[in-house]
């Protein structure tokens, strides 16, 4: 399936990329989040077991095990700061 | 009667609350919130601080929030504004203002709707401190004031 993966806050600066056109033989979101692991660096780094992050699909936050519809806009983030 | 904003404007408390009051009489309370930009946060002065914010999620997130606290009480007339870009100490941020009949839904919905804004809401603030830039980190606190409105 083709994903349009989007970066926010420090794991945008961290990863130097704000988005990407992926694509993504997975399934679920936490595939995705194992799949940019293995790109190593900062990826493996921000997305090891053990930091907070949030994923949304299509612009709601879901679980890891979440299911990641064809052609989904995928956001990973950390918990946010506003207000 | 909702209105929902996200932008990098400044807003006026007293004009937002006019604006919700003007050519009706049903409305007995309204309650309000305004966050502002502290110069001190974690031990260090901050020059100034940068929101940034998901275009899209943001409203939805907002929208549904406010949603929920329209069908928990009920309410007249919501607003939340909520700034982006740059701001510097004393600036205004988030503005929630609710209109309700009587004051216990009022109070009780802005403060549900700040919480549940400060742990749902795709903002993130990068602060400028004499050590350099800082990302704000998320607070536990803020997870345990969201809980409390959580229905068992």
């Amino acid at each position: 399936m083709t994903l349009h993966v989007l970066y926010f806050a420090r794991l945008r600066e961290r990863f130097g990329l704000a988005e990407e056109s992926l694509d993504f033989a997975g399934a679920t979101a936490a595939d995705l989040v194992a799949h940019l692991q293995t790109r190593g660096g900062a990826w493996a780094e921000e997305l090891a077991a053990g930091r907070v992050f949030r994923v949304a699909v299509n612009q709601d936050i879901v679980a890891l095990d979440a299911r990641l519809p064809d052609c989904a806009e995928v956001a990973i983030f950390p918990p946010v700061t506003g207000g | 009667m909702r209105k929902i904003l996200v932008g990098a404007e400044a807003f006026d408390l007293g004009v937002e609350v006019d604006a919700m009051r003007r050519g009706r009489t049903d409305i007995g309370a309204i309650a309000s919130f305004v966050g502002l930009a502290r110069d001190l946060n974690e031990g260090s002065g901050v020059a100034a601080m940068t929101l940034e914010h998901y275009p899209g999620m943001t409203e939805k997130a907002l929208t549904a929030l406010v949603g929920e606290a329209c069908s928990r009480w009920s309410l007249l007339d919501v607003t939340v504004i909520h700034r982006v870009g740059r701001l510097l100490p004393g600036d205004p941020i988030v503005l929630v203002a609710v209109a309700s009949q009587h004051r216990g839904e009022a109070f009780a919905a802005c403060e549900f709707i700040m919480d549940a804004l400060k742990t749902r809401a795709p903002f993130w603030k990068k602060e400028e401190t004499p050590d350099g830039e800082r990302w704000v980190e998320a607070r536990a606190s803020d997870d345990a004031a969201a809980a409390r409105w959580e229905r068992t």
